[in-house]
């Protein structure tokens, strides 16, 4: 059963250029993905491709000039501005990607424990520690004393003892040694088993494939592809869309060979495909219309091409 | 120019040792990876190295001699987070031409656009962030590299390109250089020999 489902979302900035006038810049559109129960979801793709805005936008947390547009249900109800304030930090909990999100005056054993609503605070902060390897001293340390993995595993603690049912995790890896990682990945998959749902926003596909279920892939703001994780193996042939393939052949195990060319910037989005000024196989019909999501082999892709 | 490092300690005060008796060489052109755990003082090591900390034992010698530590450092470190590495206040522009100014073939193999210039850096994504950071290290006066993490935050394409970037210029120029990553595969791919931390230290 689909847990947390976005359809059509799209979300725009107002900006202002110069003084007196005002641009509109869209970010993401017309975005569609499902969580379902039990299930984690990876959300893969490149660095402001709107993987963290569509967390913020799941847990209403833009900033006050992006408009909203397009539906994000909650078991099956529309996500209001005050359902998503009620959902917030008690359903859904939100594991931010920047280290500044931890607070630099308090300690950061208390941070951990503010979230816990349930049990002891105290015993349930303290086991979390432990189960990624933050001994005991560190509770009473203060952010800028911690290494930046152990200021992520923090973050990470906040999430767990939350009690949540939906943990959007928005790039929890990057800098753990492996070890923790895996202890962490174990834990989003214990989470999972239990009913509730992951999204893991990461570009790890690597350890994205040890424990997700299904791969979303992003591109400037929208999804090209939703594949099975048994999809990305070899050199991406069972794939359905060119930037997956190429995003899976520039990993450093898959021959570490970059595309040209860089995503476009939002205010200078190409009218057809997103992906087609640097596309192998693009052609001109590629140019004209913004392809549709079509369901494809046991999975989704946004392709004119692949069939 | 060959980097050595000679009995470093390391410690805050009143914390106990980060590491103590580390003892490094590396040879102009070598690529050398540095792993340990995260809480073992890689970070530190790299700062003390790039000059933006002392260490408390031990010193740090480039071609057999100190370095001086007025004007431009010839040790450039590139940092994990490229958000906190660039000043919030300062239009990118600014940010790049701090200790130089990157000639238009470095900013295009870095895959800089122009129009990024105008831009404060929180209109910009990490992986745009980093490419300034890294244009930024690659002065004319860097002879050794430190990448800490310096990809870690980026998707596979912008890190394969920034990579591909970094080893052209650091070959180039006969550098040497230490990348700090957790990514196995991308250690094995980058580096000539891996040192691990923990085994060239002691923390007593």
């Amino acid at each position: 059963m689909p847990i947390l489902e976005v359809e059509d979302l799209s979300i725009s900035f107002k900006q202002y250029t110069s003084k007196w006038q005002q641009e509109t810049l869209t970010v993401i559109s017309g975005l569609d993905v499902v969580l379902e129960e039990g299930e984690i979801l990876a959300v893969v793709g490149a660095s402001g491709s709107g993987k963290s805005l569509l967390a913020h936008a799941i847990l209403g947390i833009l900033p006050g000039n992006a408009i909203q547009s397009g539906t994000i249900k909650y078991k099956g109800e529309t996500l209001t501005s005050a359902r998503q304030e009620e959902l917030r930090g008690s359903e859904i909990s939100l594991i931010p990607q920047s280290v500044n999100y931890l607070d630099p005056l308090m300690r950061v054993g208390k941070q951990v424990r503010a979230s816990a609503k349930s049990g002891d605070p105290v015993t349930l902060q303290r086991d979390v520690f432990e189960q990624l390897h933050l001994q005991e001293g560190v509770e009473n340390l203060y952010p800028f004393q911690l290494s930046g993995g152990m200021a992520r595993r923090t973050l990470l603690s906040t999430a767990m003892v939350s009690g949540a049912k939906v943990i959007i995790a928005d790039e929890p890896t990057p800098g753990l040694d492996p070890v923790v990682i895996k202890e962490a990945l174990k834990n989003f998959r214990a989470f999972a088993d239990q009913g509730c749902a992951v999204m893991l926003i990461t570009h790890d596909i690597e350890s994205a494939l040890t424990i997700a279920d299904k791969i979303a892939v992003f591109y400037a703001g929208t999804t090209m592809e939703i594949a099975p994780v048994e999809n990305f193996k070899g050199k991406g042939e069972a794939l359905r869309h060119p930037y997956s393939k190429a995003l899976w052949n520039a990993l450093p195990q898959n021959g570490f060979t970059p595309i040209p060319g860089s995503q476009p910037q939002s205010n200078a989005l190409p009218p057809g495909c997103l992906f087609a000024p640097r596309c192998p196989i693009a052609t001109p019909a590629c140019g004209e219309a913004r392809p549709e999501m079509r369901e494809l082999r046991d999975g989704k892709v946004r392709c004119i091409h692949e069939d | 120019m060959k980097i050595e490092a000679k009995n470093l300690g390391f410690r805050y005060d009143g914390y106990p040792w980060l590491f103590r008796n580390v003892d490094l060489t590396i040879q102009p052109g070598e690529i050398v990876g540095l792993k340990a755990p995260s809480g073992y003082g890689k970070t530190s090591l790299c700062k003390i190295l790039a000059g933006y900390e002392k260490p408390v034992e031990g010193e740090v010698l480039l071609n057999g001699e100190p370095i001086n530590s007025k004007g431009f450092h010839p040790v450039q470190l590139i940092f994990q987070h490229p958000e906190k590495a660039v000043n919030p206040r300062w239009k990118m522009d600014k940010v790049l031409n701090e200790g130089w100014r990157p000639d238009q073939s470095l900013l295009d193999l870095l895959g800089i656009e122009k129009e990024w210039m105008t831009r404060w850096p929180n209109e910009l994504s990490g992986g745009e962030l980093q490419r300034f950071c890294v244009a930024r290290a690659l002065g004319p006066d860097t002879k050794f590299l430190i990448a800490d993490e310096m990809t870690t935050m980026l998707d596979a394409i912008t890190q394969a390109q920034i990579w591909h970037a970094v080893l052209e210029i650091v070959r180039e120029r006969n550098m040497g250089m230490i990348v700090v990553s957790h990514e196995e595969k991308l250690v094995q791919r980058l580096c000539h020999r891996v040192i691990n931390l923990d085994e060239i230290t002691s923390r007593m």
